[in-house]
């Protein structure tokens, strides 16, 4: 049990790596990125999470002395998540652009265009 | 190279990774434990300063510096993407027709919601310091509540809702408040984004200092910020006619 | 077994179950729902993980608008290539 949480972060990593190199289409390509990133948010909050500890904001009438779980790990989690959705923005807009200028999203096409 | 190559010299290398992957899960400090040398560290600095959300103490007071790298980050790629999403030479614009296949129960239901996006948004970024929320979440939900007009199947009620250069405005206001925030605390306490505002009492709105204003800073920008974005993607789709680009 | 650890497994599992999925639906029109459900997993994931912050987070960005930008780009890029 104890090193579940891990290997699950460890597989959706990997399973987003997987769909970058199968994919057919650009957008399948950055909404694959996008997995293998959630990989991390899954790890640094498992590394930071703690048993019947509570979250950590101290709501009125919790003492602050009550346990609570890691907050800087859900600090980096939270800027990792805007991270990645602005990054899948970009993917997403260089993928339209791609369309316009070569008329295809399909990578193994593009890359016979280039000859 | 071929999929089937490709995809066998990625497993070789996948096989690789994640035998090191699994080797140093084996080493990390077990799951559930409850050895956190950065919690102990950081959440009594939170309370010195009166912050009781202790995740909004690290991103805007403990680790200011990082939050504003990372909103230039933000800024960057929702420049970026504007840039790549702008009409092209040869692109037309047209009039998006309102297309009315939207079921009236669905475009109540989006007039109903609208506000009460709004204001829990609102109500997320102000009360950042001491529940759970801030700028980033509060900020993502004002966005995402705006384009709730969207579903609700007008386009044009949220074009006029949503003039985007304001949007533009307010997220340049945003990061530039961050940032000014970030230089009188050099200023008057000697370090880039120190908490130099009056701490207030421990549960009080006008409290934890700085970590309030900029708070509603990035609820400004990254609100903004997705709304532009959002707004970039939406025209292409809806206004802008390509037929003519590849041909030119 | 405690509570706590039969609401990790599960979640665990189903976050694990739902990426696995995004990655193997190839036709991303469809895949855009499959990543809002996902999203959604996630953040229950991290209310179970006992991270409310992060988990608004993440349900607002990974359900809503990342989404809601894939569907947009996938509209876009149909309409370029019905012209192909």
């Amino acid at each position: 049990m104890s090193l579940y949480a891990y290997l699950v972060a460890g597989w959706l990593l990997l399973a987003g790596f997987f769909g970058v190199v199968r994919s057919r289409d650009l957008v399948h390509t950055a909404v694959c990125v996008s997995v293998a990133q959630s990989g991390t948010y899954v790890l640094l909050l498992g590394i930071g999470f703690q048993r019947g500890a509570g979250a950590p904001v101290f709501a009125p009438g919790i003492p602050t002395t009550s346990p609570v779980v890691d907050p800087v790990v859900q600090a980096m989690a939270l800027t990792d998540i805007v991270v990645s959705a602005t990054v899948t923005a970009l993917l997403l807009a260089i993928a339209v652009q791609i369309a316009k200028r070569h008329g295809t999203v399909d990578p193994d096409e593009l890359h016979a265009l280039r000859g | 190279m071929s999929r089937g190559v490709r995809t066998l010299i990625f497993l070789a290398g996948a096989a690789g990774l994640g035998m090191l992957l699994v080797l140093a899960f084996l080493r990390c400090p077990p799951f559930g434990g409850d050895w956190h040398p950065y919690r102990d560290m950081a959440v009594p600095a939170a309370l010195a300063h009166v912050t009781p959300n202790v995740v909004s103490s690290v991103n805007f007071d403990q680790r200011g510096l990082d939050t504003l790298g990372e909103e230039t980050i933000l800024l960057g790629s929702v420049l970026g993407a504007t840039v790549l999403l702008r009409p092209g030479r040869h692109e037309t614009r047209r009039e998006p027709q309102d297309v009315g296949r939207v079921l009236q129960v669905t475009r109540l239901g989006g007039y109903v919601m609208l506000p009460l996006a709004l204001t829990l948004g609102l109500d997320v970024v102000i009360h950042g310091h001491l529940t759970p929320g801030g700028g980033f979440q509060g900020g993502v939900v004002l966005a995402t509540g705006l384009h709730l007009t969207y579903v609700a199947g007008s386009y044009p009620a949220l074009r006029r809702l949503r003039p985007v250069s304001w949007y533009e405005y307010a997220e340049a206001l945003g990061a530039g408040t961050f940032s000014v925030l970030g230089v009188v605390g050099l200023v008057t306490s000697a370090a880039l984004l120190a908490n130099f505002l009056p701490l207030g009492q421990f549960q009080q709105l006008f409290s934890s200092g700085t970590v309030l204003a900029l708070s509603v800073a990035t609820g400004c920008e990254v609100a903004a910020g997705v709304v532009v974005l959002l707004a970039a993607f939406l025209e292409q789709t809806i206004m802008i006619d390509s037929s003519r680009e590849r041909a030119g | 077994m405690t509570e706590t650890n039969v609401l990790l497994i599960v979640s665990l599992t189903l976050v694990a179950v739902a990426g696995t999925v995004v990655v193997a639906t190839g036709e991303p029109s469809r895949q855009a729902v499959v990543l809002s459900v996902f999203g959604l997993l996630l953040g229950l994931l991290f209310v179970v993980l006992q991270a409310p912050d992060v988990a608004l987070s993440q349900i607002g960005v990974g359900t809503a608008v990342v989404p809601l930008m894939v569907v947009l780009a996938v509209r876009k890029i149909r309409q370029l290539g019905s012209r192909r």
